[in-house]
């Protein structure tokens, strides 16, 4: 039970890992990670004097995309930035990690900070912004520390502050700790609360490269997308594409959690097929069977055994059949397992973490929660099907931000592909299958 | 301005150090980490806590109100000296989280959002701390994170706050 405990087996994380490479739970230090070859893409970059567009253009080709759950190409966003506005601009780091079923970034930022710090740096000097800020979920206040340790390496190292490595360039990081608010992972809500104001996501556009942080351009990124950058620049675009597919370049970090025998972290190439990650996670706890996977975040679509055992890990295999990579949060639901509970708690989720400024979203998630715990509690009448998937769709698309589509997306999956279980509820009042979630 | 100093030198230094991070004219940038200083000291936030911090960074007190009841892990009521939250979220739930919240319950003879009667534990039900590889996982007073708690490993946690 539970994460492996440092220190832990350098290749814990899987054989083709490049961002949490040679890892062992204890060997996050700067020396450390210089050892690794850390620091070598940021000397690289400054001795060679590499044009900030030279390195859009490079990520743009490696098909790094966004990490964080939206899969947006990095190097067209890092485009986006008005690179000669003068005054301040920031570059943000998303490591508010809290759509259920991610643990990924919390491994990254404690077993190799430095791989984020080099990533930030780096994206820095090519868009020409000059402060960073680290945005840390507040469930994780170890983490934060040890972030803010691995800032401190930094800056005595030189790193960090005026003049990096003599190179005239400055570059300025702190870490931002939230302190429980799932909505601050959506970029605008978590520059609402950089700003030390409730996390309730601004309306687009204006978006953040013209309008983010204290009004100026602003990029934002998730944590796995900045430490995969260092690599891209040492190695080259083609290499990262290369381990990949078109449009889906490098590894991804997957968080396999639920049903499984060894829940955790791998680091595969994108393309893996599904049926040889769960084998890396140890296969299904028990030997059960596979009933249901939810593979990219609670927020994604559910998918039935059938079409998740064909379907390969990438952004694209993942949309084809019918779902998304999202944040790569596999969550594995086995045969034993019932439907109607396990959205029930998620419909809560959503309710809960609704932040309440958009009607549909605010009254329609509670909705949909009461009407699920009604099913569930065999209190349900058959026209509730239909009106659930009718109350998701006035909600998705009808919203400031992406928590309304995420609140209906489970909804209509999981009836769409178990129906039969919602209707055993209705009928019978009870599961199809033993209750014991 | 002659308030009286709600807070200690200790937990005003870090404050300002939470402070130097960002623009001079930003000061409310860090009311969070403010707000998580002043909790830790006191254990909950008060109304004069909270007026102490909006004075001290110089917004007006509604602004702090508002984060402070925002954010879930900002406790505007009094709690337990130990207050226990558990992740009971789909990923864990389907890793043992709700037996290791009704081993809790059972244990602490309080449900969710209740406190002892000797004042010493509140049990909340929490959502994803982004740790789900570790369930059942729960935190102590906010900062003390602890992974895998099997039905032993929750005995020794309240035999050791006890």
């Amino acid at each position: 039970m539970g994460l492996p405990v440092p220190p832990f087996p350098t290749d814990s994380y899987g054989p083709d890992a490049i961002i949490m490479k040679g890892l062992d739970g204890l060997n996050w230090r700067l020396k450390d990670y210089e050892a690794r070859g850390g620091y070598a893409a940021l000397k690289k970059v400054l001795s060679e004097k590499i044009p900030p567009d030279q390195i859009v253009a490079e990520l743009k080709k490696s098909a790094l995309r966004g990490r964080g759950g939206a899969g947006f190409p990095t190097g067209l966003k890092w485009s986006f930035m008005p690179r000669q506005f003068p005054g301040a601009k920031y570059l943000v780091c998303n490591s508010d990690e809290g759509e259920p079923g991610t643990f990924k970034d919390r491994d990254l930022l404690r077993y190799n900070p430095h791989a984020l710090i080099e990533g930030m740096i780096i994206g820095g000097y090519a868009m020409g912004t000059t402060v960073g800020y680290n945005y840390v979920h507040g469930e994780i206040w170890d983490v934060f520390e040890r972030c803010e340790e691995a800032l401190d390496e930094a800056r005595a190292a030189g790193y960090l502050g005026r003049n990096i490595l003599g190179s005239g360039f400055d570059f300025q990081l702190y870490n931002h700790h939230g302190y429980g608010a799932y909505i601050c992972g959506e970029e605008t809500g978590l520059l609402e609360s950089l700003e030390g104001k409730k996390g309730m996501p601004r309306f687009k556009p204006p978006f953040p490269a013209s309008y983010g942080l204290y009004c100026k351009p602003t990029t934002i990124n998730n944590t796995e997308t900045f430490a995969a950058v260092p690599w891209i620049i040492v190695n080259g675009a083609e290499a990262f594409l290369s381990l990949g597919r078109p449009n889906n370049g490098g590894t991804k970090i997957f968080s396999v959690s639920g049903d499984v025998e060894r829940p955790g972290n791998f680091e595969v190439r994108l393309g893996t097929p599904f049926a040889t990650l769960l084998e890396m996670a140890g296969g299904m706890r028990g030997r059960r069977r596979l009933k249901a996977c939810i593979p990219g975040g609670s927020s994604m679509p559910v998918l039935p055994e059938d079409i998740m055992m064909k379907t390969d890990m990438d952004y694209d295999s993942i949309a084809k059949a019918g779902s998304m990579l999202g944040s790569g949060a596999v969550i594995i639901m086995d045969e034993t397992r019932c439907m109607v509970r396990s959205l029930l708690r998620l419909s809560y989720f959503y309710f809960e973490e609704s932040c309440g400024q958009c009607t549909p979203c605010r009254e329609g998630t509670g909705w949909l929660y009461r009407m699920v715990d009604r099913i569930e509690h065999g209190k349900g009448r058959m026209e509730d099907l239909d009106l659930l998937t009718n109350v998701s769709d006035n909600i998705a698309g009808r919203t400031i931000c992406a928590l309304g589509d995420a609140a209906a997306l489970p909804v209509k999956s999981f009836i769409k592909h178990f129906r039969d279980e919602f209707v055993h509820h209705i009928e019978h009042g009870k599961c199809l299958v033993p209750d014991y979630l | 301005m002659n308030a009286p100093m709600i807070l200690s030198p200790d937990a005003l230094a870090k404050i300002d150090r939470a402070l130097a991070k960002y623009p001079a004219d930003q000061r409310r940038s860090a009311v969070m980490a403010a707000l998580t200083i002043a909790q830790d000291e006191k254990g909950w936030l008060s109304p004069e806590t909270m007026d102490f911090v909006a004075q001290y960074l110089g917004i007006p007190p509604i602004a702090v109100y508002e984060v402070a009841t925002f954010y879930t892990m900002y406790d505007v009521k009094p709690v337990g000296r130990h207050k226990i939250a558990i992740c009971t979220n789909l990923p864990c739930a389907l890793q043992g989280a709700n037996v290791a919240a009704e081993h809790l319950k059972k244990a602490l003879g309080v449900g969710f959002n209740e406190t002892t009667p000797d004042g010493a534990f509140t049990l909340k039900e929490a959502e994803c701390f982004g740790a789900c590889g570790d369930a059942p996982v729960l935190l102590v007073n906010n900062k003390r994170m602890c992974c895998a708690m099997t039905p032993d490993k929750l005995d020794a946690l309240l035999k050791e706050l006890k």
